[in-house]
């Protein structure tokens, strides 16, 4: 009630400023007339009794002003006072507001854009319930890679594991969709039963998968997301129970997934239908499924990691396992969103840090502009001070003054953020999940408030002390003080260089990782390459020799496109994330083999002339030639590091080598090639060997054209894919990219960390310029007398110049010496992104301290030829 | 109303006024005004009369007090003509001010007789 009635009349206060003000002006006027009055009782005359009561009351307006303090609307009408002076005086100097507002425009922009990005990314949950409880499983390989996991191993899991509530392998799925509108080829799933189970989201219209739709036999069931639902069926609720007709099979649709739904693992996806495994298939124990759990309530991370290496380390007789899942080496676990940002989480926290710098080294910049203009103004509160203005109002005073900036600096800056925000979106690798869901919202607006404000006492409290410091009386009339806290300004100065100096190393580390990583020899020649994947689907194609005619037919099509030089097919085309690794055994086995690497040997199988048009160099034997087809004798090509590592000291040509399973017949080999980059620039994993495609014992579904074109590839994207539907109009053609993107795409996460960096870095660059100068003309400005003392004494200009160029490259010398030691800290966070060079790298090291040294110079030197040209009659006329 | 008993400003000069005791105010202005409805000079006047001129408190500070009071709730206020024809803001004391009344005269006489008991043990 009390505090109700206290808001209540507070705000009536402020809302009728005028009317309380009366009220209390009558009230003293009344005290006045009573007292003026006893006086004239007493015999006193009308103007007597008026001063006696004067006299004894003390000042009206005092009095007046001492009721005026009482109440909080008073602070808040004090505030606004502040509020309103601090903006007329930021009005009267236009120039220093716009440098200090887009400084921390700036600073605080981006870093709420930053932040907006982590927050998305990294901090908020999986936009599932409970989203912390679903988890991945993987199964690790000889070398501790993760592998993907095998049916037979989920099928274990899913019955042993007693802290997981519900469990669900998936794997990709690409269908085609006919019906009425033209076929179209969908991104799809095919899942385990409790997939939506696992996720927590069920379809909003129909129902979801149950165990009995997930069985070998059981009949075609599909669930479809409401994007489609709507694009093909325009949202009607009849199509639930009807069948739809995905690569020639008829599947029944059960449901549809609610609006907003995200399927994070794999977005994108438009179709869902059961896996149908059952042990008895040749697929059972591949490793090609990933693995998702959702533990059970009151189960937690840990519970489960001992749980499953238990399961990992005593097999059960009723779940016999094969030799490559005996899970010896146990399980991964994670949660799955550590899963989806662990790669780039490294860039994220990296981009946080260097934004973080940018912002000190803006507060830094602005501290310093508040500090010179705190001394100049030390005659205007020396002022204020003797007309009664208090200390701790004046400090009140100037904070406000910096709390209006950095408002002002925030608010921009969010309007920065935004834009940044989208830009970061456009630029993002595709590695970046979610990165379309990134906005400027709630809690981004939040941080952006929060960081104003402490910006705002950051850069006030310094030289809103030293302003007022020291007995202001002296100021009094005298202007401009003279510099008594350069010492503050100096040490702000050395700060930033510091601060850029760390942001300088680590954006320079970052480029030369990217440089060494896009000058590595991916091992074949990528301009001019175009790659499109073909993908076969369909009952019509299902037979292998129907499948193989479709696919040299389409070959012979695609050689006829005018421009096209060459083209091949393959089974994997080098950095497109394509990973088909198979064991790989010499036959009869060698004495001298070390038996196979823990990845395994990368399988191509290839149409002759697939090497040649990819431009990889052969180093012995011969090619794969066209007589090299499915009734000739098998033969293999391998690549250099492969014959090196498995053939030590031997020729392998004439060796015959087993591909995959232990029954698989033996290839002779025929040829050595130069090794190629296949998963990542940044990983050594040359194994592979190419086989024909005819030889191969089953034939590929999916093979990618690549072609070898005259002049820019992109152009030849819509002839190559009507080449190909022109033999067959119902099979997908997708995937097309220049390879030279693709090599590019492969040091993507880096490049995107260093696009952001970059600009980080070149805002720091420009900060600690204008911060260099600023600090050094403001110091000049002051000792212009000085100055032309000593030129009047006979100080030569140069020996001047030398004074102040002295200052600044030593104070910069001193940032950089301060910054070095502090990046050789601080580079450890970026470790991770590095590729070829040490994080100690001198070379980086000593080009960013002459990159500083060069702008110290020149933000130093425009103050020092200032300084060399001022009047030595100039202090004479002063005094 | 008010008596005249109160010696001529002049004559005040020299005497020793004392500052009203800290946090005392209140309790002495909700006494004033619980007999009747006054207006600030009035309570000033009160106050400064019962303690025979110890107690003088200046108007900037009385009416902050008033302000105050009235703003917790202890006080009401209107405006009204007085008896010689000026207006004046009168205060009147309310339920909730005669309790908070009691309770600091309560706590007060706890204190006084505490502390008149420490300075006789240490006599």
């Amino acid at each position: 009630m009390s505090l109700i009635r206290r808001m209540a009349r507070g705000i009536g206060a402020l809302a009728r400023p005028a009317v309380a003000e009366q009220d209390t002006a009558d009230e003293v006027e009344h005290f006045l007339q009573e007292a003026a009055a006893e006086h004239r009782a007493r015999g006193l005359s009308d103007q007597e009794a008026m001063r006696a009561a004067r006299l004894e009351l003390g000042s009206p307006i005092g009095a007046r002003e001492q009721v005026r303090r009482f109440g909080w609307e008073n602070a808040v009408e004090a505030f606004f006072t502040d509020l309103r002076y601090a903006a007329r005086r930021l009005r009267a100097d236009p120039g220093f507001t716009a440098i200090a507002v887009l400084t921390l425009a700036v600073g605080i922009g981006g870093a709420t854009a930053i932040f907006s990005a982590v927050d998305h990314v990294l901090i908020r949950p999986l936009p599932y319930p409970h989203a912390g409880r679903i988890v991945a499983v993987w199964d690790i390989r000889q070398d501790g890679a993760q592998l993907d996991i095998t049916f037979g191993t989920a099928r274990e899991l899913a019955a042993r594991a007693r802290s997981l509530e519900h469990l669900a392998v998936m794997r990709p799925w690409q269908p085609t969709l006919l019906g009425a509108a033209e076929p179209e080829r969908l991104e799809g799933q095919r899942v385990g039963a409790d997939y939506f189970e696992v996720l927590g989201v069920l379809p909003t219209i129909g129902r979801e998968f149950e165990r009995a739709d997930d069985a070998a036999d059981a009949a075609r069931v599909a669930v479809i997301s409401d994007g489609l639902w709507r694009r093909r069926y325009g949202a009607d609720r009849g199509v639930i129970g009807r069948s739809i007709t995905l690569d020639g099979l008829p599947y029944l649709l059960l449901g549809v997934m609610p609006r907003g739904f995200e399927n994070v693992v794999a977005p994108g996806t438009e179709v869902w239908t059961p896996l149908g495994y059952d042990m008895s298939q040749s697929g059972a124990w591949g490793h090609h499924l990933r693995l998702l759990a959702r533990v059970r309530p009151g189960a937690d991370l840990e519970e489960v990691r001992r749980e499953l290496e238990t399961i990992a380390r005593q097999p059960a007789a009723d779940f016999p396992r094969v030799a490559w899942a005996a899970l010896d080496n146990g399980l991964i676990v994670r949660r799955l969103q550590d899963e989806l940002t662990g790669s780039v989480r490294p860039a994220l926290l990296a981009m946080l840090g260097a934004v973080g710098l940018v912002l000190a080294i803006a507060c830094v910049n602005v501290a310093g502009l508040l500090l010179a203009r705190g001394a100049r103004r030390r005659g205007e509160l020396a002022v204020r001070s003797a007309l009664g203005a208090g200390h701790e109002r004046l400090v009140r005073q100037l904070l406000t003054e910096s709390l209006f900036l950095s408002v002002l600096g925030g608010a921009a800056g969010v309007a920065v953020a935004v834009l940044a925000v989208r830009a970061l979106v456009a630029l993002s690798p595709a590695g970046l999940p979610r990165a379309h869901a990134i906005t400027v919202d709630g809690p981004a607006l939040l941080f952006a408030f929060v960081v104003s404000t402490a910006v705002a006492l950051a850069i006030g409290l310094l030289p809103a002390f030293a302003a007022t410091r020291g007995d202001l009386r002296h100021a009094v009339g005298r202007g401009p003080a003279p510099p008594r806290h350069g010492a503050g300004r100096d040490a702000l100065v050395v700060a930033q260089v510091m601060l850029a100096l760390v942001l300088l190393v680590g954006s320079g580390l970052l480029f030369r990782s990217v440089r060494r990583l896009l000058a590595v020899d991916a091992g074949f020649e990528s301009p001019g390459l175009l790659t499109m994947q073909i993908q076969t689907s369909g009952p019509r194609l299902e037979d292998d020799s129907t499948r193989l005619r479709f696919f040299a037919a389409a070959l012979d099509e695609v050689r006829r496109v005018p421009g096209v030089t060459a083209a091949a097919l393959t089974s994997q085309v080098p950095l497109s994330g394509d990973d088909d690794r198979y064991g790989l055994h010499p036959v009869p086995e060698l004495e001298a083999d070390p038996g196979e690497s823990g990845g395994g040997t990368y399988r191509y199988a290839v149409t002759p002339g697939y090497l040649q048009t990819m431009g990889i160099p052969l180093l012995r034997g011969r090619w794969l030639g066209s007589s090299d087809d499915a009734g000739a004798p098998r033969v293999a090509v391998i690549s250099a590091s492969l014959a090196r590592r498995r053939f030590p000291g031997l020729d392998p040509i004439g060796h015959q080598v087993r591909v995959g399973p232990a029954d698989s017949p033996p290839y002779t080999i025929v040829g050595v090639v130069g090794d190629v980059k296949q998963f990542s620039l940044a990983l050594n994993e040359g194994e592979a060997v190419y086989l024909p495609v005819s030889q191969w014992h089953f034939l590929d579904r999916v093979l990618s054209v690549v072609v070898r074109a005259e002049g820019e590839p992109g152009r030849l994207v819509p002839a190559v894919r009507g080449a190909v539907w022109s033999v067959d109009p119902d099979q997908a053609v997708v995937r097309a990219a220049a390879m030279d993107d693709l090599v590019a795409a492969s040091a993507e996460d880096r490049r995107f960390a260093l696009r952001l960096l970059a600009v980080f870095a070149l805002a720091a660059l420009v900060l600690v310029g204008v911060g260099i100068f600023g600090t050094l003309s403001g110091r000049v400005a002051e000792r212009t007398r000085e100055i032309g003392v000593r030129a009047a004494l006979g100080a030569s200009r140069k020996a001047i110049v030398a004074l102040v160029l002295r200052r600044g490259l030593a104070l910069t010398g001193l940032g950089v010496a301060l910054g070095v030691l502090t990046s050789v800290a601080a580079t450890r966070a970026i470790t991770s992104l590095l590729y070829g060079v040490s994080r100690l790298d001198p070379v980086t090291y000593l080009g960013v301290a002459a990159l500083l040294g060069a702008v110290a110079l020149v933000a130093a030197g425009v103050p020092a030829w200032r300084a060399a040209r001022v009047d030595p009659a100039l202090p004479l006329r002063a005094e | 109303m008010l008596g005249s008993s109160r010696p001529p400003p002049e004559l005040l000069v020299d005497q020793p006024s004392t500052d009203v005791v800290q946090g005392t105010l209140d309790m002495l202005i909700l006494k004033s005004v619980s007999l009747q409805s006054m207006h600030g000079w009035g309570i000033a006047r009160r106050i400064e009369q019962i303690s025979r001129g110890v107690f003088r408190i200046n108007p900037g500070s009385l009416l902050t007090a008033l302000k105050r009071l009235e703003r917790a709730g202890w006080l009401d206020a209107d405006w009204r003509e007085t008896e010689n024809g000026r207006r004046a803001k009168y205060y009147t004391v309310t339920r909730a001010g005669r309790k908070q009344l009691a309770m600091e005269t309560a706590d007060w006489s706890r204190r006084v007789s505490a502390i008149a008991r420490l300075l006789e043990a240490e006599g």
